[in-house]
């Protein structure tokens, strides 16, 4: 807690110094600002986001949800679908689920959360039938609930999250977090884009789901998600854990979009001149099919499925085929190229630390949800194909949501009444030195350089992690510096901001842990390494740094569940 | 990438723009939305499928832009062939309840 209040105190004078400060407010360009009040403020319109929103609101608080893009279609999962890590609830099928992933985690995850994850997401499952997502039935009539298709899913969480009265901002991105004197979160501020004005809600508790970063790397659905929710947690006193595990790649046609990786389970992959390169039947994720990309073009073709199998692909995953559809290219028979584009922390496990079992972060009044949040404690160093971070997503989002309504109500009527200060700095409010000519998309592209090579940041090594750090930190002053001159620059330059920012706490865990645990390949450490069996948490923006941390979380979870079954 | 609104099929009821995660379109009061920010475009489809007279085709290159044409991609049948295969549109079934992800999981290879 001293550093929350030192980092705050640091902040106020900063921003003291130059009052409110903010680029483009009071631009006469621009309309009136929209003011409105709330219990819990939801940042965030993914399955996190909508989660928390439905479930504070069940609680009987009066909720805002402000999405960059719009809650239905915006994020990870709207556009890419899900298969859910899930389980029946008897004791055999839990050991069994919990299992088959401690095999493969790097033995970072916390068995009282696993329980509590796959209890939470068998209920919520039940629910989303309930709210009338169609699932499927098998040939016994047996339904089946183990994914989600994306668009339908979303379209769902919209209209009960509109159901259950939640006041919905589309179009509307979170720039900063507002904090009042006492350095507890109490509201944000951002844009609507649309509407041409700033907006701001003051709230009695902020939910951060707003999804991961994968570096606008344009893996499907992915380019709303640069970080920006850590960021703006890191600046109201918040550290992250986990970031090493950040270097999450994902296979697609070279120019296409779509990273799904399941139907490469049926594929043989060979080399340009057609030899076939062995051993290489795994789907998703890809350090094997990285390490052949280094050697040169890698090219698939599914001929591993049979006619009546390739049916059941096309109906399991339509978007996995548009490409191919699109482009005229027939994947069970012919062979087509593939690259890795980074979903970072997306599909990957490390984001905001949570403090507690209500998904809360150490700043009061403040919780993370999805994949905004660190998932080790679930999923440890690897997210796999990705099938936890539909649980998480949903139970993380439902438990933060709770908390903040209970901790909003604990309020009272001084939630609204407090004096508040806007903490964001980096592209909000400027400082007058170290100013670059390029602008965000420079710092984007110079950011891009450092994380996109699969030879840096998928086989990581000391002394090219080292490099890429120096040259990221030389870009945090520019980022600083940046002068926004229209509302579409301002939310360029925050997003710019939180890659930088990103890179940095990803690099800096990485050049921490000397050893591969997890997704975090070192080729100079090759080997786990049973004294660094650790959580890594990284906090700060102008100084970064890094610190062990021992596994106990759990244990309070385990005690919390024993009151609930007790109870 | 967005390559097409078709003036003669869009009924200007502006779904597209509300829906799109980057706001790459611009409203036009009494008319057809604009391409407006075409390098914005992330490829997800998400317009298209929203798209209530399938008048939009987002095209498979996610980099560059890309020359369509509408008839060829009626004669085709690829204008709102992802709407489609979701089972979006009056009149047909929800594509999710046929989502065989079940038995295709049953034997990932991994
Ligand atoms: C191609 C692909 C396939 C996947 N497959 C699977 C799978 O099979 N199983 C699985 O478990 N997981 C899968 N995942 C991961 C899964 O999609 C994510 O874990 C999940 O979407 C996380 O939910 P979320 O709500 O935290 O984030 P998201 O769904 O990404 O949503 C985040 C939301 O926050 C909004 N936002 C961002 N910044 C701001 C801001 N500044 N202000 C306001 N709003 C903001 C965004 O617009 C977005 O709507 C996949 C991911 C990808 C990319
Ligand atoms: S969604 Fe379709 S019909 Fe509606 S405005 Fe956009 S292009 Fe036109
Ligand atoms: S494909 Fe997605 S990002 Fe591109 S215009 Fe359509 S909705 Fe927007």
């Amino acid at each position: 807690m001293l550093w929350t209040s030192f980092r705050f105190g640091a902040l106020r004078k900063v921003v003291a110094a130059m009052g409110d400060g903010i680029a483009l407010v009071g631009n006469p360009q621009l309309d009136e600002a929209l003011e409105l009040t709330a219990d819990v403020l939801v940042i965030g319109g993914g399955p996190a986001g909508a989660w928390a929103a439905w479930s504070a609101a069940s609680r009987g608080a009066r909720v805002v949800l402000v999405d960059k893009g719009y809650l239905g279609s915006s994020g990870a999962a709207a556009s890419g679908g899900m298969t859910i890590w899930h389980s029946e609830p008897d004791a055999d099928s839990r050991e069994r689920a919990k299992e088959n992933r401690r095999k493969v985690d790097g033995l970072l995850s916390d068995l009282g959360w696993m329980d509590r994850v796959l209890e939470q997401t068998y209920q919520n499952v039940q629910r989303i039938e309930q709210f009338g997502y169609p699932f499927p039935a098998d040939a016994e009539g047996n339904v089946q609930r183990r994914s989600l298709q994306g668009p339908e899913y979303l379209r769902t969480m919209r209209r009960v999250v509109k159901d259950a009265k939640v006041t919905v901002l589309d179009q509307s991105p979170a720039l900063e977090l507002l904090l009042d004197y006492d350095g507890t979160v109490a509201g944000a501020r951002g844009v609507q884009r649309q509407e041409n004005r700033f907006w701001t809600v003051r709230a009695g508790a902020v939910v951060i789901a707003t999804g991961g970063c994968a570096f606008l790397s344009k893996s499907l659905g992915c380019n709303v998600l640069t970080g920006d929710g850590a960021l703006m947690a890191a600046e109201a006193g918040s550290s992250l854990s986990g970031m090493e595990f950040s270097n999450h790649y994902a296979p697609s046609l070279p120019f296409a979009s779509v990273t799904k990786g399941l139907m490469l389970g049926w594929a043989t992959y060979s080399r340009e001149d057609g030899t076939v390169i062995a051993g290489r039947g795994r789907g998703p994720g890809g350090n094997a099919l990285g390490a052949a990309l280094l050697e040169g073009p890698v090219y698939a073709v599914l001929d591993k499925a049979d006619p009546e199998f390739q049916k059941l692909m096309r109906t399991a995953q339509p978007n996995f085929f548009v490409p191919f559809d699109r482009s005229g290219i027939d994947p069970f028979t012919q062979r087509f190229p593939l690259k890795l584009r980074l979903e970072g922390t997306v599909r990957g496990t490390g984001g905001i630390r949570i403090a507690g079992p209500n998904c809360e972060t150490s700043v009061p009044g403040l919780y993370a949800a999805g994949d905004a949040a660190s998932r080790e404690v679930i999923a440890g160093g690897v997210s796999g194909g990705g099938a936890l971070n539909a649980a998480w997503s949903m139970s993380s989002g439902f438990w933060s949501g709770a908390g903040a309504a209970d901790y909003a109500a604990s309020l009272g009527a001084r939630a609204h009444t407090r004096s508040v200060l806007g903490v964001g700095r980096a592209g909000l409010r400027p400082v007058p030195y170290g100013a670059t000519a390029g602008g965000a998309g420079e710092i984007v592209a110079r950011v891009q350089e450092e994380v996109f090579p699969y030879d840096r940041n998928m086989f990581r090594t000391g002394p090219k992690l080292a490099g890429s750090l120096d040259r990221l930190h030389a870009l945090w002053p520019q980022a600083l510096a940046q002068q926004p001159s229209s509302l579409r620059e301002l939310v360029r330059a925050r997003e710019a901001a939180a890659m930088v920012a990103h890179a940095r706490w990803m690099y800096a865990s990485a050049l921490e842990r000397t050893e591969s645990r997890g997704m975090h390949v070192r080729l100079d450490y090759p080997h786990l390494d049973p004294g660094q069996q650790h959580r890594l948490i990284s906090s700060g923006l102008d100084h970064i740094w890094v610190r062990p941390e021992t596994l106990s979380l759990g244990r309070r979870v385990r005690e919390i569940k024993r009151e609930l079954v007790a109870a | 990438m967005i390559e097409l609104i078709s003036p003669t099929r869009c009924i200007e009821c502006n779904l597209c723009v509300k829906v799109c995660p980057t706001n790459v379109f611009d409203e036009v009061r009494g008319g057809v939305p604009v391409i407006a920010r075409q390098e914005d475009c992330q490829t997800c489809y998400q317009c298209e499928i929203h798209c209530p007279v399938d008048a939009m085709y987002v095209a498979p290159e996610a980099e560059v832009s890309v020359a369509v044409d509408e008839n060829e991609l009626i004669a085709s049948g690829l204008l709102g062939s992802y709407r489609k295969e979701i089972g979006w549109g009056k009149g047909r079934e929800r594509g999710s309840k046929f989502d065989t992800t079940y038995l295709v999981t049953r034997q990932f290879r991994g």
